[in-house]
């Protein structure tokens, strides 16, 4: 709830919120402008772990690109993977198997399903819950445990290839994806519903607050649930769609009160229909190579080239600029929380504190992606 | 006033649903891992730092230097040499150096080794507070091994 604020200049005072500040996940800075406990002004101020991807991208092969992609947003490496994989099988023009295209949706919908947990844990964490979190993490290490199985790694995953996926899943995986969905399925009405999101606690905290409208997101570019949590049917998966996703049933969740609540149930919802996408990838998983042959080193023809997808937090693209040579000339990367945190400053104008860093959690940031 | 009965009916409520589900996994089973009692037993396909294989025959590394290892890593982590000794073909390994806090873990150098000579090992104890320490020199390692 915004009450006007009514300040005199002299009576403001700058508040640092980071770079280090639990609720910031990463090292990110905000200058608030403060009238005592109401904020006047908002200002993110970026930078503070900018590794200059993009720049690296253009000394070196595509191959060695790969493990980049995984370090920006660390908690949904596979999509990050996948979009620059389409980028540059476009430029190249790879065709990929099927099993790898299955594949690629399985373990990319099963990290975002870490992602999402994850965020609902830290997110609670923010407002002063902590046994979610231990919950939340439970069923994640089901997950990372499922992913290392396959890929060898439980964070940064470099999995994907041109042309298909590194190596092929066996049927330990297969049974295990089915039995954990059947877990979570099973956990999500006690753990998750009627613990937190019944809970009054945090329909108070997040009911009406933090209203994002359909203009703000336009204005700044924002994607991913926060664009779906104001009323706004987009999703990469859907309206542009790549892989193999226009053959799965799935829906995509839409809440028209663009508030921070809304923006929590698109992420529950959007674990079910995750859970629904790999069910559906497993039951229709068509046998053959996982990998199609490429050239070691790829030389793909001169032009530009994008690919879009729906990472956890929003449509991720990868603009590829090629001259003919062995490196990218110019990779441009489009993160989505990026434009998400673009608008924090306009919304958090005439909030309490307490309320601007619940409405911070509610854009799901993740710093590495915002710096890239 | 009848929203005040309904947030303290609500929150009481709450409150105790929340502390049900509480009180009901404080008596389930622990469900992390005991480290350092109970160790993990890694995945056949983690990703520990490269070592260098053996060749089960004649007991010396299966590297030939060629060195696409080396040309294939993103971060320029592995330096290696070789000598080609007297009376022999093919060149001899005499020094093969992993510079980990530069690797990624990504597996381009054993992607682009076609002869079987690097592989991950399964090394997931590492820490140290001295740069040093994570300069690897694999040929000792491998005669360490051994
Ligand atoms: S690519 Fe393999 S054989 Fe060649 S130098 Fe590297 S480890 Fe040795
Ligand atoms: S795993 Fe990747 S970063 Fe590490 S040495 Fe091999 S190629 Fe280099």
């Amino acid at each position: 709830m915004t009450a006007p604020i009514i300040c005199r200049e002299d009576e403001v005072f700058v508040l640092n919120l980071g770079p280090q500040h639990p609720a910031t996940h990463g090292v990110l800075r905000v200058k608030l402008t403060m009238d005592g406990e109401y904020v006047v002004k908002a200002e993110p101020v970026l930078g503070y772990i900018h590794r200059m991807h993009e720049k690296m991208a253009e000394d070196r092969t595509f191959a060695q690109f790969m493990p980049n992609t995984a370090r920006m947003d660390y908690l949904h490496a596979l999509a990050y993977n996948h979009g620059y994989v389409l980028a540059v099988e476009r430029a190249a023009g790879i065709e990929v198997p099927e099993r790898a295209e299955y594949i690629r949706v399985i373990t990319v919908e099963l990290n975002r399903l870490t992602s999402h947990l994850l965020w609902w844990s830290a997110f609670l964490l923010d407002l002063g819950g902590f046994s979610p979190l231990l919950y939340a993490f439970d069923d994640r290490e089901q997950i990372l445990d499922l992913l290392e199985r396959v890929t060898g790694s439980r964070l940064t995953y470099c999995y994907f290839r041109f042309g298909g996926v590194y190596n092929d899943i066996d049927d330990d995986f297969i049974t295990g994806t089915r039995n954990f969905i059947k877990r979570l399925r099973s956990r999500l009405p006690r753990f998750y519903h009627d613990l937190v999101t019944k809970n009054i606690i945090l329909i108070k905290r997040l009911k009406d607050i933090g209203f994002v409208s359909k203009e703000q997101c336009r204005k700044y570019g924002a994607t991913g649930p926060l664009l779906r949590g104001s009323g706004v049917q987009f999703d990469v998966r859907k309206n542009e769609p790549y892989s193999v996703y226009p053959e799965f049933d799935f829906d995509i969740p839409v809440y028209e009160e663009g508030d921070s609540m809304a923006r929590y149930m698109v992420r529950m919802d959007e674990i079910e229909q995750s859970m629904r996408i790999i069910e559906q990838a497993l039951d229709k998983l068509p046998d053959g190579p996982v990998r199609a042959k490429v050239p070691k080193i790829l030389k793909p023809a001169a032009g530009d080239y994008y690919a879009a997808v729906e990472a956890a937090r929003g449509s991720f693209g990868c603009r590829l600029v090629c001259n003919g040579g062995k490196s990218p000339y110019r990779l441009k990367l489009r993160s989505p929380t990026f434009s998400n945190l673009s608008l924090f400053g306009e919304v958090a104008e005439g909030m309490l504190l307490a309320d601007a860093l619940a409405f911070m959690g509610s854009l799901d940031l993740v710093i590495p992606e915002i710096d890239r | 006033m009848s929203e005040y009965w309904n947030d303290i009916f609500g929150g009481t409520k709450s409150l105790l649903v929340g502390l049900g589900i509480t009180a009901r996994e404080f008596f389930k089973p622990v469900v992390t891992e005991q480290y350092p009692w109970e160790v993990p037993v890694m995945m056949p396909r983690f990703r520990g730092h490269i070592e260098l294989v053996k060749n089960g025959e004649t007991g010396r590394p299966n590297c030939i230097v060629c060195g696409m290892c080396m040309r294939n890593c993103p971060s320029g982590c592995i330096t290696l040499t070789g000598k080609k000794p007297e009376g022999e073909k093919k060149k001899v390994l005499t020094k093969y150096e992993l510079d980990f806090t530069k690797c990624s873990l990504c597996g381009s150098c054993i992607e682009g080794c076609n002869f079987n000579a690097i592989q991950f090992s399964k090394d997931y104890n590492l820490a140290s507070t001295r740069k040093e320490d994570y300069i690897f020199d694999l040929l000792k390692r491998l005669e360490e091994q051994s």
